[in-house]
């Protein structure tokens, strides 16, 4: 089972990966003409943009050749920032990387403490709390908290990525905080649902006649069990975040890879933009692999099946 | 002889519903003692049985007594209620599927009460889950600690139960339909060993349960419940010899007929009384054959003394002598 | 079985009344449904209602706070606001409306052909569908821009492609299980070609739940659309927009002057909390429905 999960995934990063290449080739015109769209290249520019995408080989081999290149790490070149995607990539990812971390850890802290909050509490504030919390974008999350923190109190910065750890943590804290919203409301909703589920079934009376503390009951057989609808949804949503920090980091001014993408976007340079769209999807492909995996590991009742 | 559960006129309500979930209900088990609660389904049995654990349902007002080896458990705290659970009395349930966590091993659901509860060693708590699957005749005790819920048949998983709920080392078992979900072949093993249990330990049972016939053959003594109330309370040789209640001579499927021809093991007329309805007078009323307008649906009938047994039934003294000679069964 | 006890879910729900189903409707669902109805008249009578021409920047009148002349004040580029969020409502109502129709129809026909014709058909349809959940909305809509130029056109394409696996995959499993109940049986015995019954039978049972979601949907396509006018890749000035409204007016929340802002923010909450409390009203009540049948 675990050689057919693996072997699955393959099968879908090949596919993704022929068609974020292929999309190129839905652009309008000659896709070298829309490759350096809005620059004018010299001849020698031309010829080496035609030999490196191999417009002169037919195209299994040109897609053969991107496929190899990428699992080599060459993801081509930049037109904008002249330099290789890989390299611009590379340098942008840490930045994203700590605040995708950062918001990770805050989505799964928060989201799943309100959702078990709001499961054992019989008020009506947690629903109103998420149905409010998933409606809010990031990018109104990141105007506000900037003109409240940043502005008016002044507590955060405002923009920028800021140099050496500490400093960067402290960057970080707004933009970390926009992202997390949105997606703690989704694992909040989820985990409440599921958690309520859990807490009428039998086996729950079963534990509780026998004796067992109401705290053990609601840490070993209720959250326990809820765990497996939590886990599966916030494997889903991790596509999601990673392309919510383009919103993010363009609106806190961040020189992350989400920011990369969207001033790729504005300047035309296209080969960059695959390249993130493609480990963005790839991300997207190996998590839900992994959570897919591991599900056994939650609900043995899978391994059976 | 020392009663274990002893529960007096305990009505259980909630708002919005046409009757009591229970009305004056009291029952007693005492030590060593089995006990059988028949009823139909939605006649309040098994909330019976759970309110001996300090289980009510949700929102319901209590008023009454369940005292359960020597503690009152309506309205009684937290440390009251866990004595009760964790040393007096245990349950085992009607669907032993839905009833143990389907994500947990056979020897983590059984070790966890003896660790947390009894205190017991790891060590401790394991040998004593092995001895307790043995005593269950489980056939591989030492595979059953390693094996998940879903590996198990439903018979073995009932083991599993009865096992879980013998941690507690109670004094009384409470039986809610142990067998409904059961094939067969398998309802006899299960009853098999509860009764070895029973005599083993000295275990008081209430066994609640739809099979008359088979609450007769098993227990002392037999409770019969209709829409949340007591109809009839006697021993079994008592009560299938001469079931005096009308309700419980339906049961029997021997309702004699009073005048003229009518057929032999004849159903129950109609349907068990839902929750919404209101009632006034005997709640059997609008299925009994012998009801007597005016006086049936005007008077609430109480438990009164017929011999060996106990009726609530208007008309449980003429209806006897109409019967007697009659050669039930 | 008999042809009597067949019932019929459509006949159902239509003997259910309008009249009865709006009394049944709770006070937060009422509230999220008028505040529906303005904003929506309000942006399909923005010609008429709006005080000024939205995009007609009056430059000696930038970040006017409320006022008589300007209800809800201008923006840094001298817009009234008022007029803005009314033009603005179009673009930002449409591009959803637009997202969730394309999803919506082509999702309910690849679900219901893929669960109808089941087999490897249905096997093939579903791991296409998984692939298609790689690709996030905005991430999709964000290529399209790259590729088409910017704009709504190709982002609303991309992201209806994008929404439709998660219709296409729900009208599936609500195929599936509508496809073995008795009433679809009866319809064969009948004699009713598979198609009659796949479109004017079993689509509108299950119908109400599909537009539950889509409902649901809408608000997040909203979101999305939002996020790429937002990120400049969307609507583009001078063409109103909530979400290239809340980007124009960056700067003038970091000058402290947030109103221009905050306002479009605030009609995108509203309308997505409204829109989501009602799909999901009508989706819990549908779901409470089968579990009671």
């Amino acid at each position: 089972m675990w050689l057919r999960r693996v072997g699955a995934m393959a099968l879908t990063l090949l596919v993704t990966s022929f068609l974020v290449f292929s999309s190129l080739y839905l652009a309008p015109g000659d896709p070298v003409a829309f490759l350096v769209k809005g620059r004018s290249p010299s001849p020698d520019q031309l010829a080496a943009i035609r030999h490196e995408y191999g417009f002169d080989k037919p195209f299994p081999v040109r897609y053969w050749d991107w496929l190899t290149g990428m699992l080599h790490g060459d993801f081509g070149q930049s037109y904008q920032l002249h330099a290789s995607v890989a390299s611009v990539i590379g340098s942008r990812l840490p930045s994203t990387l700590l605040l995708v971390g950062l918001s990770t850890v805050l989505i799964v802290v928060f989201g799943v403490g309100l959702g078990i909050f709001g499961a054992l509490r019989k008020g009506k504030g947690v629903v109103v709390l998420v149905t409010v919390g998933a409606a809010v974008p990031s990018f109104t999350a990141a105007i506000v908290l900037r003109s409240v923190f940043g502005v008016r109190l002044g507590w955060f910065p405002t923009v920028g990525t800021g140099s050496g750890f500490g400093d960067e943590l402290h960057h970080m804290v707004l933009p970390a905080v926009a992202l997390t919203i949105t997606f703690m409301a989704l694992v909040t909703r989820v985990t409440r649902a599921s958690m309520l589920e859990e807490l009428g079934r039998e086996h729950v009376e079963v534990v509780t006649s026998r004796g067992l503390s109401r705290s053990t009951v609601i840490r070993r057989h209720v959250l326990r069990n809820a765990l497996g609808p939590v886990v599966t949804v916030s494997g889903l949503l991790i596509s999601g975040l990673l392309v919510s920090t383009a919103i993010v980091e363009s609106a806190f001014g961040m020189n992350g890879v989400g920011s990369l993408l969207v001033t790729s976007v504005d300047h035309m340079d296209f080969p960059v933009v695959q390249a993130i769209v493609l480990l963005v999807v790839a991300t997207f492909v190996v998590v839900n692999t992994v959570v897919d995996l591991v599900y056994p590991l939650i609900d043995p009742r899978v391994r059976a099946a | 002889m020392n009663t274990l559960l002893d529960i007096k006129g305990l009505t259980v309500a909630m708002a919005g519903l046409g009757r009591p979930i229970l009305d004056e209900v009291s029952l007693a088990v005492h030590d060593g003692e089995a006990v059988a609660l028949v009823g139909e389904s939605g006649s309040g049995k098994s909330v019976t049985a759970r309110t001996a654990l300090g289980l009510f349902p949700g929102g319901a007002t209590v008023s009454g007594s369940v005292v359960v080896g020597g503690t009152e458990v309506v309205a009684a705290g937290p440390g009251d209620l866990r004595r009760v659970r964790t040393s007096v009395a245990s349950m085992i349930f009607q669907d032993p599927r839905a009833g143990v966590n389907p994500v947990r091993r056979i020897g983590d659901f059984l070790t966890e009460p003896l660790r947390r509860i009894q205190g017991r060693s790891k060590a401790e708590a394991t040998a004593q889950a092995l001895e307790l699957l043995g005593a269950v005749g489980m056939p591989d005790p030492p595979r059953h600690l390693r094996q998940f819920p879903h590996e198990l048949s439903g018979g073995m998983l009932q083991r599993v139960m009865i096992a879980y709920a013998l941690t507690a080392d109670p004094r009384l078992l409470l039986c809610d339909e142990p067998t409904t979900a059961l094939d067969v072949t398998t309802q006899a093993e299960i009853m098999a060993i509860l009764g070895r249990l029973r005599r083993d330990r000295g275990l008081g049972i209430l066994l609640i349960t739809h099979d008359l016939d088979l609450a007769a053959s098993v227990c002392d003594r037999v409770y019969v419940m209709y829409a949340g109330r007591i109809m009839e309370a006697a021993p079994s040789a008592a009560l299938t010899s001469v079931p005096r209640h009308p309700y419980t001579r339906g049961l029997l499927g021997s309702a004699p007929p009073l005048t003229g021809p009518m057929p032999r093991l004849a159903p129950i007329p109609g349907a068990p009384l839902g929750l919404a309805e209101a009632v006034s007078g005997c709640p059997f009323a609008a299925r009994c054959a012998h009801v007597v307008p005016g006086l049936c649906d005007a008077t609430t009938p109480t438990l009164e003394r017929h011999g060996d047994s106990q009726v609530a039934c208007l008309r449980a003294a003429e209806l006897i002598d109409e019967t007697q000679g009659e050669g039930l069964r | 079985m008999s042809t009597a006890t067949v019932s019929h879910p459509r006949l159902q729900s239509r003997l259910g009344g309008w009249a009865a189903r709006l009394g049944r409707l709770t006070w937060p669902v009422r509230i999220c449904a008028v505040l529906l109805v303005l904003v929506g008249l309000g942006a399909v009578f923005a010609p008429w209602l709006e005080p000024y021409d939205p995009t007609d920047g009056d430059l000696s009148n930038t970040l006017v706070a409320m006022s008589g002349a300007h209800w809800l004040g201008t923006d840094a580029g001298g817009h009234d606001t008022f007029s803005q969020l009314l033009a603005g409502g179009r673009t930002s109502l449409l591009g959803p409306l637009g997202v969730v129709l394309f999803s919506t129809v082509f999702g309910a026909l690849v679900g219901l052909f893929s669960a109808w014709r089941g087999g490897w058909v249905d096997a093939l349809i579903g791991r296409v569908l998984d692939v298609m959940f790689a690709f996030p909305s905005l991430l999709l809509a964000i290529l399209a821009v790259a590729l088409f130029g910017k704009g709504l056109g190709a982002p609303v394409v991309a992201m209806a492609i994008a929404y439709m696996p998660y219709t296409a995959r729900l009208v599936r499993s609500l195929t599936a299980q509508e496809k073995t109940r008795p009433y679809i049986a009866a319809y064969r015995v009948q004699g009713h070609s598979p198609a009659f019954i796949a479109l004017r039978r079993l689509l509108p049972a299950v119908g109400p739940t599909i537009l539950a979601q889509s409902t649901v949907n809408f608000g997040y396509a909203l979101l999305d659309l939002a996020a790429l006018s937002f990120l400049g890749l969307g609507v583009q000035p001078p063409t109103p927009d909530w979400g290239a409204m809340i980007n124009q007016s960056q700067a003038a929340v970091l000058e402290g002057q947030p109103l221009s802002a905050v306002l479009p923010a605030v009609l995108v909450v509203v309308v997505v909390v409204a829109v989501t409390v009602i799909g999901e009203h009508f989706g819990d009540r549908l779901a409470g429905r089968e579990a009671k049948a």
